[in-house]
């Protein structure tokens, strides 16, 4: 418990001369915060262990190399060294692979716009108007079934709950909508792709 | 099925690096000595 007493700031100087007792005491005062910074910003604990570990190698080296010159503010210090280790960490994982457009490869084969052409759009909008006109000739009870099943997203028991019927009747409702629909595409000839 | 709405807590206080690492470290910084000869230095890891 003595540890406690001892600064930072005498803990490096002792470690300094050689005594290797100080840096364990000075890992077990720091290792939480450290650690506990690192994981928050990597969340992945096999990585955060080894960011620590890198962390402490660069604290050893520098310590016994005498480099080290900020006397108590050790903490800050070695969080600034993993801050650094973290920020090298996401620039490795995240760097973008460089394609170069040559004669047998096109750098098209890679990139595309999946956005829809204007045309496309039109149709897809069309076909939107087209299928709700139909569905407003769907009789009531079915209306609200198929109108709450698709475009507000419920499940069946949520339907059977608002509308005040059982799960099979909203099934079976459900049903004749969708053959209803057909029938009218199918009798009107209406084409409803895109 | 119960949904868990909590969220796991990141910085958590209790974290604590591998018991490996930290006797990595300690055997690592035993086994290190750094030589500085004029503005060159050497570092030597003792078996």
């Amino acid at each position: 418990m003595a540890d406690l007493h001892i600064p930072d700031a005498l803990l490096v100087k002792n470690y300094i001369e050689g005594n290797e007792t100080a840096l364990s005491i000075l890992i077990k005062r720091h290792e939480s915060k450290i650690y506990g910074f690192i994981y928050s910003k990597i969340a992945d604990r096999d990585i955060s262990n080894d960011i620590f570990q890198d962390t402490f190698i660069k604290v050893i080296k520098t310590l016994k190399s005498n480099s080290y010159n900020e006397e108590g503010k050790f903490l800050p210090w070695v969080m600034r060294i993993s801050h650094n280790l973290i920020v090298d960490h996401f620039r490795k994982t995240k760097k973008m692979p460089m394609y170069r457009e040559t004669e047998e490869f096109s750098i098209f084969s890679v990139m595309s716009d999946d956005s829809l052409t204007i045309e496309s759009k039109m149709i897809v909008d069309q076909v939107e108007v087209d299928l709700k006109r139909l569905i407003e000739e769907l009789p009531e009870d079915q209306k609200e079934v198929l109108v709450m099943r698709m475009y507000q997203d419920m499940s069946f028991k949520e339907i059977s709950e608002l509308t005040d019927v059982s799960i099979n009747t909203a099934l079976g409702r459900m049903r004749y909508a969708l053959m209803n629909l057909r029938k009218i595409i199918d009798k009107h000839q209406i084409i409803l792709t895109n | 099925m119960a949904k868990i709405y909590s969220k796991k807590e990141l910085a958590s206080k209790n974290l604590k690096p591998k018991k490996e690492v930290v006797s990595f470290l300690l055997n690592y910084s035993q086994a290190l000595t750094v030589v500085k000869v004029k503005d060159k230095s050497f570092e030597i890891i003792a078996n």
